[in-house]
C-alpha cells in the first residue's frame, strides 16, 4: 500500500511537537511482529480544507463497490414481488401513455424523423428512467447508509457510486426491450450504434456527479430528499424526453441543449435510429458533465469528513 | 522496539447536541445566516457549546500488543477507536499508524437481512475490507467458524440472534489487519461462542498482530490484555499494566452504580430492564453496604415473546476481576426453566449479612438460556457496590483478612476430656 497524495501532503505539513511527552506503554512482546514500515501508512489528522480526490483510494475499494452494487441489486429484486420486471415497467407503462396520449397529436408525431413514436419515445425513456433513478437513489443513498458511515471507513464515494452502478443493471434489463421494439418496427441497426457505450459512460458520469453531490448535500440538508423528486420530474419536461427537440425553436432550443441530459438523449437516439448526430449538443453535454464531475467530488471530499458525525 | 501506532495530542471536540439533531434544514441554515450578524451586535453569538470528547490523548503501542481501553460510559473510548479507524476525523492532534486497520465497532455491519449467509459474507467481508479472493480463501473456515453450515443459503433475517452474531463475527474474526480494532462486541452470543471469540482474539495477537480492544467487561480485559488505557472525560487518567489500570478504574470512585436501568427492546425475546441494591424492606440502597447488614439485588425483565430453558442469573466479581460466585433463578426452581410468558417480571436474590468481605463487587446479570450453548439475551455488568466494615470480625483485630467472603461461621468448642 502507499500514502495517497493528501497523506504525504499532510505529512509534510506537520510536525510533532517536541514538547510532547507521549505515554509508553512497553510492551512485553512474546511474538514475532512484521516489520513496520518506515513511513506511516495511515495518517490521523484534522484535514485541510482542500482535500484531494483520493482516487487511489477509490480504486482500491474497486471490490466494494462491486459488492455494493451488486447487493442494491440483489435486494431489490428479491424484495419486490416483480423483481426485474419493475426496470422494464416503469419506462415501458410511461411509454404507452405518452404514445395514447401524444402520439397522435400532429405536433410530435409527425416530427420524430420518420421513427415511429412508441420506439422514439421508448428510447428517450429508457435512458432518461436510468438516469432519474440513478440521481434519487444515489442522493439518498449517504443517508441510507448511516450505519455503514458510522461504523466503518473506506472511501465515502462508493456509497453513492453503488447506486449509480445499480441502475445500470435496471438499463440493461429495460435495453432489451428496446431491442424487441427495434425488431418488431424492422429498424436496422447501423454502425451508429458504437456510439452508445460513449453515450451510456457520459450519462453515468453525469447521473454520478449529480448524486454525489446531491447525497452529501443530502446528510445535511435533508430538505434534498424531498427536493430531488420535483427537482427531477422537471428537469425531464426540459429534456426532450418525449419530443424531438427540433420541436423547440430558436433561443430556446439553445437553452434546452445547454442541459446535458436533453444533448444525450438527442444523440442516444441517433445512434440508435442512424439519424443524425449532434455534435455541438454532444460537445456541451461532455462539457457540462465534466465540470459538474470534479466540482460535486471535490465538494463530496470536503463535506465527506463530517458524514459521520451528522449523519 | 517502533511504535505501531503512535497517537499525539488527539482531541476530538463535539458541537453540543450535535449527536442527535446536526442535520439542519435549509430553512434553518438561512435564518442562521441571516441572524448570525444580528447576534454579533447584541453582543457575540449565543454561545455554541462544544465538548471535548477526547482531549490530549497521546500514547504508544507496540506491535503484537493487545490493548484494552477502559472507562465509564462516555468517557471517549468509542470516539478513540472511531478517529484510530478513520471514521471520524480529529479536530486536533494526530495519530500515525503503521499497519492496516481493521476495524470491528459493531457486530455484522452492512449485513442485510434479505441476503443469504453465504451473501453476507461476502458482501461483509468487502467492507470490512477484505478483497474476494481472501473472502473466497477463508470463505470455509468462515462457515465452520460459525457453525451455520445449514443456513448458509437462508436469508440472515431468519437466522436466531446467536447465529447472526456468529457469523457477524466470524467473518470480521478472518480479517487480517496488522492492527485490530475491536469495541464492546462480545455482549451477546451464547458463552461457549463468547469463549470461542476471546481466543479468536488471543490467537490474532499470538500471530504478531496488534489489537485494541473496549469492553466494560473487566474479566474479559484481564484475559486478554497486557495494557491498558483507562479514560474518563476524554483524557487519558492512566496506562499502563491491566491488572494496574483495572485497579485505578475499580478503587478510583469513577464506577459506582446502584441502580441499572435499560430501555425496552421489543425486538429482544426477552430483556432486561432494571437491576437495583435494595434493603429489607425493598427500599433503594446507596452502593454503600454495611458488612453487617443482608441486601438483595432485585431485577426486573421483559418477556416478549414466550421462552423457555431461559434462567436469570448473576455474577458477582471482586475488583481484580475474580469470579467469586454465580447464581440462577432457576437452580431451586426447575419449574422456571419451562415457558416464561410475556409480561414483566421482578426477582430478587438475598445475599446473606456478614457473608461478603469488605471491599468493592461488581455483578452481572445475565438473561440466557441455562444450557451451555444457548443464547443469551442480554450480558451487562449491572452494578458496582462497597462492602463497608461495620465491624467485620477481621478489623475487630486490625487485620484486613483475605479471601472473596468473610463469613461468620459456627464454630463449635468444647473441651476433650483428657
Amino acid at each position: 500500500m502507499d500514502l495517497t497524495t493528501s497523506e504525504r501532503t499532510r505529512l509534510a505539513g506537520t510536525e510533532t511537537q517536541p514538547g510532547a511527552v507521549a505515554h509508553t506503554i512497553a510492551g512485553s512482546q512474546r511474538n514475532p511482529a512484521p516489520p513496520l514500515p518506515d513511513k506511516p501508512l495511515v495518517t490521523i489528522e484534522p484535514s485541510k480544507s482542500w482535500v484531494a480526490l483520493g482516487l487511489r483510494e477509490v480504486w482500491r475499494y474497486r471490490e466494494l463497490l462491486y459488492f455494493l452494487t451488486w447487493r442494491d441489486v440483489k435486494v431489490r429484486y428479491k424484495q419486490t414481488a416483480l423483481g426485474a420486471a419493475w426496470a422494464i415497467l416503469q419506462p415501458l407503462l410511461t411509454m404507452l401513455i405518452f404514445t395514447l396520449f401524444f402520439g397522435n397529436l400532429a405536433g410530435i408525431g409527425n416530427r420524430t424523423d420518420g421513427i415511429p413514436y412508441p420506439i422514439f419515445a421508448y428510447a428517450g425513456l429508457l435512458i432518461w428512467t436510468f438516469f432519474a433513478n440513478a440521481v434519487t437513489n444515489s442522493g439518498n443513498s449517504l443517508v441510507g447508509s448511516a450505519n455503514l458511515i458510522t461504523k466503518i471507513y473506506f472511501p465515502r464515494m462508493i456509497i453513492p457510486g453503488a447506486a449509480v452502478g445499480a441502475g445500470l443493471v435496471d438499463f440493461a434489463i429495460a435495453f432489451l426491450i428496446l431491442c424487441g421494439l427495434m425488431v418488431y418496427y424492422h429498424i436496422a441497426v447501423r454502425w451508429s450504434i458504437l456510439m452508445l457505450p460513449v453515450l451510456l459512460a457520459l450519462t453515468t458520469l453525469l447521473a454520478l456527479s449529480v448524486g454525489m453531490w446531491m447525497s452529501a448535500l443530502n446528510v445535511k440538508y435533508r430538505d434534498i430528499r424531498y427536493a430531488l423528486p420535483f427537482l427531477i420530474q422537471l428537469w425531464m419536461f426540459i429534456s426532450a424526453v418525449i419530443y424531438p427537440s427540433s420541436m423547440v425553436g430558436g433561443k430556446l432550443r439553445i437553452a434546452l441543449m445547454l442541459n446535458p441530459v436533453a444533448g444525450i438523449i438527442e444523440n442516444f437516439r441517433a445512434c440508435l435510429f442512424g439519424t443524425a448526430f449532434d455534435w455541438t449538443a454532444l460537445a456541451v453535454s461532455v462539457i457540462v458533465t465534466l465540470v459538474l464531475l470534479v466540482y460535486s467530488a471535490y465538494s463530496f471530499r470536503r463535506m465527506e469528513r463530517t458524514f459521520a458525525d451528522i449523519v | 522496539m517502533k511504535p505501531i501506532i503512535k497517537a499525539d495530542k488527539l482531541g476530538k471536540e463535539y458541537k453540543l447536541g450535535t449527536r442527535d439533531a446536526a442535520y439542519s434544514t435549509v430553512r434553518e441554515t438561512l435564518v442562521g445566516w441571516a441572524r448570525a450578524p444580528l447576534d454579533l451586535l447584541r453582543g457575540g453569538r449565543k454561545g455554541t457549546q462544544t465538548v471535548w470528547a477526547l482531549r490530549d490523548v497521546s500514547f504508544e503501542i507496540n506491535p503484537g500488543e493487545v490493548v484494552g481501553i477502559i472507562g465509564r460510559n462516555g468517557a471517549g473510548k468509542s470516539t478513540l477507536l472511531k478517529l484510530l479507524s478513520r471514521i471520524t476525523e480529529p479536530t486536533v492532534g494526530r495519530a500515525e499508524l503503521y499497519g492496516r486497520v481493521g476495524s470491528l465497532l459493531e457486530v455484522g455491519t452492512g449485513f442485510h437481512p434479505e441476503l443469504s449467509g453465504r451473501e453476507n459474507i461476502y458482501l461483509n467481508g468487502s467492507i470490512l475490507g477484505m478483497s474476494r479472493a481472501e473472502i473466497e480463501s477463508k470463505f470455509d473456515e468462515i462457515v465452520a467458524f460459525a457453525e451455520v453450515e445449514k443456513f448458509l443459503d437462508t436469508p440472515v433475517k431468519r437466522y436466531s440472534s446467536g447465529m447472526y452474531v456468529r457469523l457477524a463475527f466470524a467473518v470480521a474474526a478472518h480479517l487480517e489487519p496488522e492492527i485490530l480494532v475491536v469495541d464492546e462486541v462480545l455482549a451477546v452470543g451464547d458463552h461457549a461462542f463468547q469463549q470461542k471469540c476471546l481466543n479468536k482474539m488471543q490467537d490474532v495477537s499470538a500471530h504478531g498482530r496488534t489489537v485494541l480492544f473496549v469492553s466494560h467487561n473487566m474479566g474479559a480485559i484481564s484475559r486478554l490484555c497486557q495494557r491498558c488505557i483507562l479514560l474518563d472525560q476524554g483524557r487519558i487518567l492512566d496506562i499502563g499494566p491491566t491488572s494496574k489500570v483495572v485497579q485505578t478504574y475499580m478503587t478510583s470512585g469513577l464506577v459506582q452504580r446502584s441502580e441499572y436501568l435499560q430501555a425496552s427492546e421489543p425486538s429482544k425475546e426477552m430483556n432486561l430492564r432494571r437491576v437495583a441494591l435494595v434493603g429489607a424492606s425493598d427500599q433503594q440502597l446507596k452502593s454503600e453496604i454495611a458488612y453487617h447488614e443482608g441486601f438483595r439485588f432485585l431485577i426486573e425483565y421483559e418477556v416478549q415473546g414466550p421462552v423457555s430453558g431461559v434462567s436469570v442469573s448473576i455474577v458477582l466479581y471482586t475488583v481484580d476481576g475474580t469470579c467469586a460466585f454465580v447464581s440462577a433463578d432457576t437452580d431451586r426452581h426447575d419449574e422456571l426453566l419451562e415457558t416464561r410468558a410475556p409480561g414483566h417480571y421482578r426477582s430478587s436474590v438475598l445475599i446473606p449479612a456478614e457473608w461478603l468481605n469488605i471491599g468493592r463487587y461488581t455483578v452481572s446479570v445475565t438473561l440466557s438460556s441455562a444450557a451451555r450453548s444457548g443464547v443469551v439475551y442480554d450480558d451487562v455488568e449491572a452494578l458496582v457496590f462497597n462492602v463497608v466494615d461495620t465491624g467485620s470480625p477481621g478489623s475487630r483485630h486490625g487485620i484486613e483478612r483475605k479471601g472473596v467472603l468473610q463469613p461468620i461461621l459456627n464454630w463449635t468448642n468444647s473441651p476433650v476430656g483428657t
